[in-house]
């Protein structure tokens, strides 16, 4: 196993009243891929998007426990939310490039960043398209709208556009939901690239792509963790009978 | 009732709604047109009015109406989108504080345009004006009186409500997850608002302001008490200068003329420039609207 990059402890969400997460702890490796699975509403989402601290953005949510990045509470009043940001990007559930050409969609982080030296950007442009694994498909059309891409495309353009801004820690929330087969699995071969220089974090509705793209699985139901293993041993041999009824698809 | 019955009441209850909406804009243009069209020509556009206003042209009210427009742009334009970023991005739905504002905004809307005038003339002339020429000249009248500067300011106040709220309106199209992206990207909430939400929404800005400025061309009571005059000699060459408008112009010639037969002519055609005024403005936001979606395909 790698060093822990993410350590949880005991956080607690409301939206409101409403206790979302239940005094989550976990420790997530370094340069592994961790998978967040469980039925809709079960808080996995939420827990993603509290390691980027994107619940900020939401009225009347209030969060209790620490988040260890590096050995930094990223919810200590000193912590610049812009620059944990940068650290820990993130893939949305509906690709969501924007209206403006390939190119500047990649170039967006880094400009705001402050790079304007032409030479530099289009490095960083084409280094992250060809880590993203779409170089090939769009070289010829850096400067066409990314909406006139394919969804599958939109979304390998959107994690090139994270991949600009050298984060170390990817969060993908059902990054491949919304494509079809073939889509899909380009996402999961990139994801498996990806893994040997970023840590990555999964949300995924679909078991198999849990199966097939983490090293470590972990269960969340009414937003308790249940149960957090190696991916092979929770899909082999699970500890709780409620990790294996649901693997199994007896609920959810 | 048989439902088809019903059916072929509402229908034609629907259909007479639509024809009485043609029959009036058709009726407007036809008599604008017939009225004023032998009457348009380059010498009524570019001349001073003669003879009493019974002969010439209306130079100085296009003119006029053009410059006030412009400074109402100048003045309105940008406090109305900075009030619309406020609302949409930074304020918090619940606030006494938003909600204030919404309100004011909302109230500002239906005031009725002459009391934006009987404002203007309390507040700018009354008000400013007094305190700026005490200021500026010893008490010597010169910013205390209607000015083209306080008529194009109350217009402002008169479009501004309209402003904020289709900018407003065109904000909250970007949708949410455009912002997120944005943000997940380490940027600031400002960088997102000037990269990612104003030009997103930049069409719906700039028809928003269009058509408000638009409206506002063709407004007369607010400036009534507050800069218009009947007659000019010149053209205004300076902000304490009073102006001619073509609103304003076209109600002069068909209420406090002399000779109100002999001018009806030039009412006529007033009208039709003033109609062309405010449709090529719309015009030119159906067209920008147009060209700016195309683009962001």
């Amino acid at each position: 196993m790698n060093d822990i990059k993410v350590k949880v402890k005991n956080l607690s969400l409301r939206y409101g009243t409403n206790l979302a997460l239940k005094r989550v702890s976990m420790d997530i490796p370094e340069k592994m891929v961790t998978a967040f699975i469980g039925p809709s509403g079960c808080g996995k989402s939420t827990f993603l998007r509290t390691l980027n601290r994107m619940n900020d953005l939401i009225d009347n949510v209030s969060i209790e426990g620490e988040v260890f990045i590096d050995n930094t509470n990223i919810y200590d009043k000193n912590i610049d939310v812009v620059n944990l940001r940068k650290k820990v990007g993130m893939i949305f559930q509906k690709s969501n490039p924007f209206a403006k050409s390939v190119y500047d969609n990649i170039a967006f982080g880094p400009r705001i960043n402050g790079i304007s030296n032409k030479n530099i950007l289009d490095e960083i442009v084409e280094r992250s398209l060809k880590q993203a694994a779409i170089w090939e498909e769009v070289k010829d059309r850096l400067f066409h709208s990314a909406l006139s891409l394919s969804g599958g495309q939109q979304q390998r353009i959107c994690i090139a556009r994270s991949l600009a801004v050298n984060p170390e820690i990817l969060l993908m929330d059902e990054p491949a939901s919304a494509l079809d087969p073939i889509s899909t699995a380009k996402i999961e071969e990139l994801i498996h690239e990806l893994k040997k220089e970023y840590t990555i974090i999964i949300v995924t509705h679909n078991m198999q792509q849990a199966a097939r793209t983490s090293d470590l699985t972990a269960l969340f139901y009414l937003g308790d963790l249940i149960e957090m293993n190696k991916t092979e041993i929770i899909f082999s041999n699970p500890a709780k009978k409620q990790t294996e009824d649901y693997i199994s698809g007896r609920f959810g | 009732m048989n439902r088809n019955v019903k059916d072929i009441i509402v229908e034609s209850i629907t259909g007479v709604c639509v024809l009485v909406i043609i029959f009036i804009i058709v009726s407007i243009l036809t008599i604008t047109i017939i009225g004023g069209w032998p009457n348009l020509n380059w010498a009524f556009l570019s001349e001073f009015p003669r003879e009493g206003m019974t002969k010439g042209g209306i130079f100085p009210a296009i003119v006029g109406t053009a410059i006030m427009t412009i400074i109402m742009a100048v003045a309105a334009v940008p406090f109305g989108v900075i009030t619309a970023i406020y609302l949409a991005e930074y304020a918090n739905e619940k606030s006494v504080f938003a909600k204030t504002i919404r309100f004011a905004v909302k109230t500002l809307a239906v005031v009725p345009s002459i009391i934006f005038g009987l404002f203007g003339l309390g507040f700018f002339i009354g008000f400013v004006g007094k305190n700026l020429d005490s200021l500026l000249s010893g008490g010597e009248l010169r910013w205390a009186q209607p000015n083209i500067l306080w008529a194009s300011l109350t217009m402002a106040l008169l479009t501004l409500p309209v402003v904020i709220v289709s900018v407003e309106e065109a904000i909250r199209t970007i949708p949410r997850d455009m912002r997120e992206a944005s943000l997940a990207l380490g940027a600031t909430k400002w960088q997102t608002i000037r990269k990612v939400v104003l030009p997103g929404s930049v069409s719906g800005i700039l028809t928003g302001t269009i058509l408000a400025v638009s409206r506002g061309a063709g407004e007369v009571a607010p400036i009534l008490f507050t800069g218009a005059v009947y007659f000019s000699s010149h053209l205004p060459h300076s902000l304490s200068d009073q102006f001619m408008s073509l609103g304003y112009h076209i109600y002069i010639m068909s209420t406090q003329s002399s000779n109100v037969d002999a001018t009806q002519p030039i009412q006529f055609a007033t009208t039709l420039v003033l109609l062309l005024l405010t449709f090529s403005l719309n015009a030119v936001a159906v067209i920008l609207r147009y060209r700016i979606r195309k683009r962001a395909k």
